[in-house]
């Protein structure tokens, strides 16, 4: 298990507002939990690239993605990191099935058309391959957004509130596929929330934020131990 | 009764091709430009910013003498680009092309660059987090939803390429079938007794063109539109 561990250990000054954040993860499921504005999507967007810590080291398994002393900085279009949005993000000139597939180019992965079933069985979109995201539910957006980052055969998949944009009838379309997912997919997980009731569901290990700053590290006791989100 | 001469189709033709070819050589520049403009800071992009904008504010027959002395055959650029690759701009339709492309520039870039910024740059940060470098984001995703700007902006340098006359008979003077393009034979035209009927022939040639180019440009931008919506 330790050689899906993510560990992160970073500091960045994001105007007034300051992030310090460390934690170690066993390679499970582990939940990011707190109020919005905590910085949980700034430390996310560290541990994917896109956002460049002032400090720190960021390592995923035996990789090296961040090390401010040894200067290396792997770019997000190298880390394999699956990254689903709150938003979702399909790119809305595509097809369903080419947002699938966009990934797979990208990294130039060979067809695997056994995977892509498995995927779309899964998360049961099987019937919007044709249709454009413009046409797609907000709850379909998000399942087809999950395939998309699954099919690039990520080492970890990082879902940011993946939930919050969608009524509480969607929530519970979605959550039985995200349980399906840490089941079956056999990827180390991020879920990053501001909901107790989701994290239960999905997570075993928790880390609370709080203003920038790691307020708690353990099991889902932690959910307790903050003001409501 | 509506004919043309030949050498009023001499003239609507060279105008078409200094017109086309003037956009599409500028299009790969006009781009790059954009693109710079639209997503990066530098020390001295408003400099940049200015001179891709002059042509647009300068008196035309100012940016037609600046060609002259700088790309005509004893020019500083004009005589390298002959040495070292044969092209020659001065008195030619290829200088009316240079001409038409510098005037048009700043539109081409101006709508270009509008629709850069318009982009959801969190559809690039995905794009990214999917494996897609640099290259790739802009030609997969920035580029693909920028297009209604691209062919609004090709559309506008074309439109002025067509309409050019101010820098171009300046740099490139009025030589029948080289140089002398719709403009310049309407202009050549009203200059001797009895043209009148000849103009306005070309004058009307002129007005269906340019509308031509508006119903393209919109029947286009409003396909690449929908394609996003999904409608």
């Amino acid at each position: 298990m330790a050689s899906d561990g993510l560990s992160v250990d970073v500091e960045k000054r994001l105007g007034a507002f300051s992030l310090s954040i460390r934690f170690d993860t066993t390679g499970g499921a582990t939940a990011l939990f707190g109020t919005s504005g905590a910085g949980k999507t700034s430390l996310v967007n560290m541990i994917a690239g896109l956002v460049k810590p002032d400090r720190g080291r960021i390592t995923l398994g035996e990789t090296l993605l961040f090390d401010s002393k040894k200067r290396v900085n792997v770019p997000a279009h190298r880390r394999r990191i699956g990254y689903v949005f709150q938003e979702g993000r399909l790119f809305p000139h595509l097809s369903v099935a080419r947002n699938l597939d966009y990934g797979r180019w990208m990294n130039g992965l060979k067809g695997d058309s056994a995977e892509r079933d498995r995927v779309v069985t899964l998360l049961n979109i099987g019937h919007l391959l044709d249709r454009r995201p413009g046409h797609l539910s907000g709850g379909e957006r998000q399942r087809v957004a999950i395939g998309r980052s699954l099919l690039i055969q990520p080492r970890l998949l990082l879902l940011d509130e993946p939930l919050a944009s969608l009524d509480r009838a969607r929530k519970g379309e979605i959550l039985p596929y995200l349980v399906r997912l840490r089941d079956e997919a056999h990827v180390p997980i991020v879920y990053v929330s501001h909901n107790p009731e989701e994290i239960r569901q999905l997570a075993s290990e928790v880390v609370r934020i709080e203003q920038g700053r790691v307020a708690g590290i353990g099991g889902l006791e932690q959910l307790d131990a903050a003001p409501a989100g | 009764m509506f004919e043309l001469t030949p050498d009023e189709w001499t003239a609507i033709a060279l105008s078409l091709r200094i017109a086309i070819v003037a956009t599409f050589v500028s299009l790969p520049f006009g781009l790059a430009a954009a693109w710079v403009l639209a997503r990066k800071d530098f020390w001295g992009k408003a400099l940049l910013d200015g001179i891709i904008h002059l042509p647009l504010v300068l008196p035309p027959v100012v940016t037609g003498y600046l060609l002259l002395i700088w790309f005509g055959r004893r020019g500083p650029i004009g005589s390298f680009l002959e040495q070292t690759t044969g092209i020659v701009f001065s008195f030619r339709w290829t200088g009316a092309v240079l001409a038409c492309g510098v005037m048009g520039f700043p539109l081409l870039v101006r709508a270009i660059r509008l629709s850069f910024e318009a982009i959801d740059k969190r559809l690039q940060d995905a794009a990214s987090t999917l494996g897609a470098n640099g290259f790739w984001v802009f030609l997969t995703v920035t580029l693909p939803l920028a297009l209604p700007g691209v062919i609004a902006g090709m559309v506008l340098c074309f439109a002025k390429a067509l309409g050019e006359f101010g820098a171009t008979i300046t740099f490139v003077s009025n030589i029948p079938g080289e140089t002398r393009t719709i403009s310049a034979a309407i202009y050549t035209l009203t200059q001797v007794p009895g043209g009148d009927a000849a103009a306005m022939r070309l004058v009307v040639v002129a007005i269906v063109l340019a509308l031509a180019a508006l119903v393209v440009s919109e029947y286009f931008a409003r396909r690449a539109g929908m394609r996003y919506h999904g409608e």
